[in-house]
């Protein structure tokens, strides 16, 4: 299937995945430092195993990033 | 043009020159107070380029002291700083960049049972700090008390920011949720940046301030700028308010705020 993956065009072999399984697919490493957003809708950590991805979907990786000062 | 004086007319002259700031956007900068919540990576360019543009009261949150490891991308401070407060070498440095500017000094760590007080009577917040458990509650208590703030986040390479609007645009929470697991947090070793990165997205927040005062654009609302200094990318991803986001949705879950558990990166350790 055709997935948009933080804005660029990919192909995923499988025609269907989870999410978790997406996540491993691109080698996310840390999965649970990335906050999953499908067309517009951010998912619940607890999903990632169940929401299946379609074709044609457009996904967002956002990553927890820290940073700055010590505060 | 009254409420300037010569000095000022000419030392703003090239904000005064843009359309959309001019003299009334100069005089809504010098009538502007804004809080900086740690005044490191992020902070230090952010609270510079707050002084330099003439906002009329620059408040300053940090309990540390300057230490060397800190000088290579914490710019408002110098050599001679090290042992200093982070609050007291600021205010210096603020300062001497423009005497009109009025600074506040908070020798403090934001926490739940403070923020609220330290936040109130700004017209704007920029989040300098490292750990989710203080973002997680500077955003909450930002949303709650109706402060529009600039969150952003630096990592090796990386930042990312966006400014909220409280109840308007998306927050933190929207997109982030809670904070992430402890075990998963990088180690310091792994957790280095570039210190001119941290320049880019502290001086980006900065921008975000002057702009939301002066009401020139459209601040980074409904929105996350992320960048990667490798290649130099930068993407602007389109959010959007979550309707179930625990705390700026119809039914906040979190109505109180809370110390979420401090996950601290402390190259000492
Ligand atoms: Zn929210």
């Amino acid at each position: 299937m055709k997935l948009t993956i933080n804005g660029e065009k990919k192909e995923v072999a499988s025609e269907s995945m989870t999410v978790t399984e997406l996540l491993a697919n691109q080698g996310v490493e840390m999965p649970d430092m990335v906050s999953v957003q499908i067309n517009g809708d951010f998912l619940e950590r607890e999903t990632f195993d169940s929401r299946a991805v379609r074709d044609g979907d457009e996904i967002d990786f956002l990553y927890f990033m820290g940073g700055g000062s010590r505060e | 043009m009254i409420d300037f004086t010569q000095s000022q007319l000419e030392r703003y002259s090239r904000h005064i020159l843009l359309n959309s700031v001019g003299v009334e956007g100069q005089l809504k900068l010098m009538n502007s107070r804004v809080l900086i919540i740690g005044a490191g990576g992020l902070g230090a360019p952010a609270a510079m380029y707050c002084a330099a543009a003439g906002i009329g009261t620059i408040g300053i949150v940090d309990a540390d002291a300057v230490e060397v490891s800190n000088l290579q991308r914490q710019i408002i401070h110098f050599t001679e700083d090290i042992g200093s407060l982070k609050v007291t070498s600021a205010r210096e440095k603020i300062e001497a960049i423009n005497p009109d500017v009025t600074v506040e000094p908070v020798r403090a760590f934001v926490k739940a049972s403070n923020i609220e007080g330290i936040i109130d009577g700004y017209d704007f917040v920029i989040d300098g700090t490292d750990n989710f458990a203080t973002k997680f509650l500077i955003n909450d208590a930002c949303v709650m008390k109706r402060i529009p703030y600039s969150h952003g986040g630096i990592l090796r390479f990386n930042g990312q920011t966006m400014t909220v609007l409280p109840k308007e645009s998306a927050c933190y929470r929207c997109v982030f949720h809670k904070p992430p697991p402890e075990n998963m947090i990088p180690t310091c070793s792994e957790a280095g940046v570039l210190g001119a990165v941290a320049g880019m997205l502290g001086t980006i927040q900065a921008a975000e301030a002057l702009k939301y005062i002066t009401g020139a654009g459209e601040v980074l609302a409904d929105a996350l700028l992320t960048f990667d200094a490798l290649p130099m990318n930068f993407r602007k991803v389109k959010l959007q308010k979550n309707p179930k986001c625990a705390v700026c949705s119809e039914h906040p879950v979190i109505t109180e705020l809370i110390d979420e558990q401090q996950i601290v990166c402390d190259l000492k350790k």
